[in-house]
This record gives C-alpha cells, structure tokens and sequence, in this order.
C-alpha cells in the first residue's frame, strides 16, 4: 500500500524528518507514537502534500505509484485520507455541498459517475448515524461553530464517505471524552477492511484500547526509532519515551 | 500566498468579444447642440429637452467628485461620444423578425434570448444595446396585467404624465456630477409602472450592452409601483473587450408608493480591464429608491466587473413602517477598484432598514465599502441593522470600510458588524486533500462567504451570479 523509504522533509527550512522508513501493507493499522515536536504532524502532512513542507531526500510510493509526484488533490484523489487534528471552518459552505462535491471529485477521478443528490443525501445520512452526528450537520457550514468533538467526529465522518485507500488520523483522540473516543473509533473500526490501511498518529496509548493497531512505531527526532506490536504502546505509556533516547521538544512541529 | 490561488485567480472575461454592427454615432464631444441633437433623435417634446438643458447648465456648474477611494486619471468629458446607435434601428423594427440578426447573435452569445418561446419562463427581458433599446419581450401578455415596460424613450412620448410626475423626483436633476451628466444625455433605459395592487406575472429584467468605441453609455431607470404592487426587476451588463476605458453613468429611480415592494437585482458584469489595469469601464451609478407608508424595496447587487465602481443604492424610507434593504456582493480582482455601499435614510416612524455587504478582493485590488446610516428627528422606533465583511484573497489587495452613521432621534437602535478574513491556506488545503482543485476550492470558499446575498436574488440569477463568480476566478488551467 504504502512504503517511504529515506524520507527526510522540512518545514521553514528546518529538518524535521531525517530518514525515516515505513512500510504498510493492505489492510493493516500502523500506530505512530512520540514526543511532541517528533514529527508526527509532519508526516501526515508531508504524504498529503501539504504546501511548505518540502521533501528534501527520499521517496514515497502508494500502491506503485509515486507519491510525491503528485499534487494535494491528486493524492487524495488516489485515496489518500488525511483526518486533521484541527480542522479549519468554511463559513457558508455546507457539509452537504462541501462533501458532495468532494466525493464526486474523487467518483470521477476513479471513473465512476458522479452520484446524483437523492443518492449522496443518503449515503450521507448513514455516515452521519454511524458517527452519532444528528443530520442537521449536512446543513452546517463546514466545522462552523462546532465543538471539538464534533469536528472530529465530522472528519470521520467524511473518511466514511470517500472510502480512501489510505487513511491518516492525525491524533484524532485528542481533546475527546471517554464517549467521543469510542465513537471515533467506532467509525474507524467499521471501516477497516482488508484492502484499506490506516496510519493512527496519536500521543497516548487509550486510543489503542479501541483501535487495535497490528504496528506501533515510536517517531523520535524525525525517525522511527522503535517499532513493535501493540504491547510496545502500553509500555511506552508506562516508562515514558526517554528510555528510547528520544527526546521532545516543548512545541509540536 | 500560494501560487495556486494566484493561478486560481488568472482572469478570463467571457462577454469581451465585439459585434460587427454598422452604427451611427455621434462626433466626440459635449455641448448644448448635441444634447439638441440626441433629444431631436428620439423625437422628444419640448419639456423633455428643457429638462435636460437645465440638467445640463448645473452639471456646467458642478465638479467631479475626488472623496471616493478610487484612483483614475482624469476623465476627458470631450474625448467621449454621447449617441450610438445600430443603423438598423432607425426604422424601428416591429418585431423581432426585422432586427439585426447581428444583434439577437450578441444578445444569444451572452446566453440572453430574446425569442420569447426560447426564454426562461417568466421573465421578460428589455435589451438596451449602446445607446438605444433593441426589444421588450413579453409585453402583450404584461399589458394585460396593466403592467407597463417598455424603453423610456418610448414612454416619454405614450405616458408623459407618468414620467413628468416621476423623473427626477428621487435624484434630482442636480443630485450629483454623474447623475446631473445623465439627466443632460441619457439615451434609453426601462421604463416600469404597475398599477395599484397589481403583482408582476412575471421577472423583469433589462440586459445593458456597450459595443461601439469611445462610447459612453448613459441609461435612465424608472420604476415606479403604485400602491400595494409588487415587482422584482433584474439588471445585467456587459461590454466588449478594450484597451480604451468607458464612462456608464446611469440613473436608476424607484418609486414605492404605499404598501407597494420593489425588489432591485443587478449583477454587473462590464469588462473589468486586464491584468494590468489597462481598458475597463468606468461605472458611475446612482441608485435612489423613496418608500412611502409601509413600503419595501431591496437592493441586491453582485458586482465583479468594471475597471471603476462607484455606486451607492440608496433608499429613502420616507413613509412610517418603510423597510429598506441592500444585499451587495462586490468582487474586486486585478487592478479593479471599488467603492461601493449605500445609504438608509430614515425619516418615518417604525422604518426599519438592514444591510449585509460582503467584499471580496483579490490580486491588486482595493474594495471599499462605504455606507451612510441617517436616523431623521421624526424617525421613532426605527432600526438599522449593518454587517459589512470583507474577504481578502493574496496579500496584495485590499478592503476598506467607511461607515457614517448619523442619529438624531434618540428612541433609533443602529447596529454595525463587521469583519474581515482571508481565504486561507489551511482552507484550501482542507478542499484540495478532499480532492478539489485549487479554482474550485476558491469558488467555493468566496460562494460560502456570498451566501446570506445569494439567497436574496431571484432563483435564476442566483445560479447565474454563482457561475459568474467562478467564471471571475477561474484560471487559464487546460
């Protein structure tokens, strides 16, 4: 599904990943954990292409093709998913339109006919039960005066909808009660399926009682440093993460 | 900011192609003979021709006008030609089989047919093409409901009365520079009168088209609604493409008597000049509504074309428990300048006004909104509700908000919001990993941004204005 090999990316002129190597098969849940200033927003930024974060070395394929040799909607066109820990507001344009929109981008790029409105309301009403959104939220501007939660549940939400290939959480437990957590890893779960990968970045092991990852990887200083099973993450959570030589710094990246 | 909404931003303008059509216009220039010559061109009575020398003798008098945010050469008043018109309409074509065939193809380019079983139902359409109306859809059928529309050259000569009780009577004759210039010189324009209690069957829309060179297009507006009636009248305009700008001074009148509502859309699309400022049209407007007892009328405005715009929708809530509106979109990209807003004048008790401004700039661009809020002495109870946002897109343009409010009644609540926000990188990254291009996720930022204004125009045109707005910002992509 997915293999980065050497990945070395800056932002503002500044390193932050310095050769880092992963590799992911279909259907596999990769958890990404670490100190903060690691580099962990970094690399979901860096695989979706974000503006101003420059790959300076390396190389990153998805399914065969190179990555990084396409544009941000390309990518996502391709079925790259990005879950953002903080997703932005657009004033006046509505879920519905913004998603409709949205999945018929990617409908087309896949060469399928794009869904008439009767077809996407439903779809979408479904989505938004499984995520325990009420349906008001498809008349909503996009993440307008929603709580974190619900903006959380909201990028779930849209995952569910554009059935990506590839799908990042970047710490999608973060700022969520006991209750929202499981209903995002709720969504999440159901979606797992043996032809989709997920790459879970997160600070703290909880979110791994509910999604049960078959990779934990701890990010330190740009690289992964230690990889392992789901019991690494619960030791981790246990004895910190000094005692693998990582370092954090006080601001995230 | 990004190189994507730069391209995103590239300009085409769609309506810049010309019409080969023979035309008879006038030599450059102005003075007491050629407004002789353009009155003697329509066949006017007497009293119209004074009306316009006396409008013409203050306008000697006046100057231009420099407060408005806008920066322009000065304007040669003598390099300008005052009359042009399509030689095939001298003789007044009596249907639409005897016009200019060159004519319906430039009104069909612009997705506007004046074949009335090819139109949208419902609307009947005046197109005004240089200085002379071409054809009045629909007028059989409007008659029947008493309604009146037709060029207002035409109504000069079958409803003097009307027109001598109404003209001017809402900007008068010497208002200002432009509309005193106006009075002096203008040509043609629609004329609307619908009789006491009478709903419009159908949308009114009049479609302005400046062709020839050198031309300045100088239309004149008067609606009027008798008591307890109701209309909703649209305006459109384009021009072709040149590297000379243009002067449009237009004068719009509406009159709402009692109980009557007006309902006013424009989408103003004149060619905006290129990248570099070169060419474009001047568009200096005055638009003026009186509402008396219980009266409405509602300004909507989607404004994206024009090198220059300077134009203030006003309404003067004269009667008690008037209500006036003004909904504007004004889209600035390039060189384009706009200066552009309104005034409420409250002199009626209970009259309540509300006006929701979005400005959006882009490139180069300068966007001011500008916005006069009167509370008369005698206006009790009355309200004023404002919001004004502005939108920048780049880091090279800019969006200024002059607000006057001016209260002389004590029992008046006058509110004022406003805002002013970015298109911003994170937003469009958010579209893009969504998989939308950069174009659409701009269109679709700036049509989030226009919707409280959109909902205000009619169905048809609200489609249209979308479109227009992204057709504004689309890229040279493909």
């Amino acid at each position: 599904m997915l293999k980065i090999s050497n990945l070395h990316a800056s932002v503002e002129e500044k390193n932050i990943l310095k050769g880092l190597d992963l590799e992911i098969r279909p259907g596999e849940v990769h958890a990404i954990m670490g100190p903060n200033g690691a580099g962990k927003s970094t690399l979901g930024y860096v695989l979706s292409g974000r503006e101003g974060y420059e790959v300076t070395e390396g190389s990153v394929e998805m399914q065969g093709q190179n990555l990084l040799d396409l544009e941000t909607e390309e990518r996502a066109r391709a079925g790259l998913f990005l879950a953002f820990q903080y997703p932005v507001e657009i004033p006046g344009v509505s879920n519905m339109e913004f998603m409709k929109e949205s999945v018929n981008a990617i409908r087309e790029a896949r060469g399928e006919e794009a869904l008439s409105a009767a077809d996407f309301l439903k779809k979408a009403k479904e989505a938004c039960k499984q995520v325990n959104l009420p349906l008001d939220f498809l008349k909503r501007g996009v993440n307008e005066g929603f709580s974190g939660g619900e903006k959380k549940r909201n990028e779930i939400m849209q995952m569910i909808l554009l059935e990506p290939k590839l799908c990042i959480l970047d710490e999608s437990d973060s700022g969520l009660d006991i209750d929202a957590l499981q209903v995002v890893a709720k969504g999440v779960n159901s979606q797992r399926s043996p032809d989709r990968s997920f790459i879970v970045v997160t600070h703290y092991q909880r979110l791994l009682d509910f999604i049960e990852p078959d990779f934990v990887h701890i990010l330190a200083d740009g690289k992964i440093v230690k990889s392992g099973d789901a019991s690494l993450a619960k030791e981790v959570e246990k004895t910190g993460y000094a005692w693998l030589g990582a370092k954090g710094e006080e601001k995230e990246a | 900011m990004s190189e994507q909404i730069e391209k995103a931003l590239s300009r085409k303008y769609e309506a810049g192609f010309v019409s080969e059509i023979e035309s008879e216009t006038f030599a450059a220039g102005l003075d007491e003979d050629v407004i002789r010559r353009i009155s003697a061109m329509k066949q006017e009575p007497q009293w119209m021709l004074e009306w316009r020398l006396k409008a013409y003798e203050s306008w000697l008098k006046m100057e231009e006008p420099e407060w408005a945010h806008l920066h322009y050469p000065k304007i040669d008043y003598q390099a300008i030609s005052y009359y042009s018109a399509p030689k095939s309409m001298k003789d007044k074509p009596k249907s639409l089989d005897e016009v200019d065939p060159e004519l319906l193809r430039t009104y069909e380019k612009l997705g506007i047919p004046l074949y009335e079983q090819q139109m949208l139902a419902g609307i009947a359409v005046d197109a005004v093409f240089d200085s002379v109306s071409v054809v009045t859809t629909f007028r059989e059928k409007l008659e029947e409901a008493g309604v009146i529309f037709c060029p207002i050259s035409e109504a000069v000569h079958k409803y003097p009365d009307l027109v001598k009780k109404y003209l001017g009577t809402v900007v008068p004759r010497s208002d200002n520079y432009f509309a005193a210039l106006n009075s002096a010189v203008f040509t043609d324009g629609s004329f609307v009168y619908i009789p006491k209690g009478v709903r419009c069957p159908m949308e009114l829309s009049t479609y302005f088209r400046i062709n020839e060179q050198n031309t300045g297009q100088f239309e004149r507006t008067l609606i009027i609604a008798d008591e307890g009636s109701h209309v909703s009248y649209l305006e459109g305009c384009t021009a072709p493409q040149r590297d000379e700008n243009q002067l449009h001074a237009a004068v719009v009148e509406l009159v709402a008597l009692d109980n009557a509502k007006i309902k006013y859309s424009t989408v103003q699309n004149w060619y905006p000049g290129d990248e570099n400022g070169k060419g474009g049209i001047y568009n200096f407007v005055t638009k003026r509504g009186i509402c008396h007892t219980k009266a409405h009328i509602s300004w909507t405005q989607v404004e994206t074309g024009s090198a220059i715009t300077w134009k203030y929708p006003s309404c003067i809530l004269k009667g008690d428990n008037s209500v006036g509106e003004f909904y504007s979109v004004a889209l600035a990209r390039g060189r384009q300048q706009a200066d552009t807003g309104t005034k409420m004048i409250h002199l009626g008790k209970n009259t309540k006004s509300t006006i929701i401004s979005k400005g959006i700039s882009a490139g180069h661009a300068n966007n001011a909104y500008r916005g006069l809020v009167q509370m008369g002495p005698n206006s009790d109870g009355a309200r004023n509700f404002t919001q004004c946002d502005s939108l920048l897109i780049g880091d090279q343009c800019g969006a200024h908000t002059f607000p006057y409010i001016e209260s002389r009644n004590p029992s008046a609540i006058v509110e004022h919001e406003a805002t002013t926000s970015k298109v911003s990188d994170e937003q469009l990254f958010l579209c893009q990993q969504r998989g939308l291009d950069a174009e659409k996720a701009v269109s679709m930022i700036v049509n989030g941004f226009c919707k409280e204004v959109f909902k205000e125009l009619p169905m048809e045109f609200a489609v249209e204005a979308g479109k227009l707005l992204e057709i504004s910002l689309e890229g040279s992509v493909g």
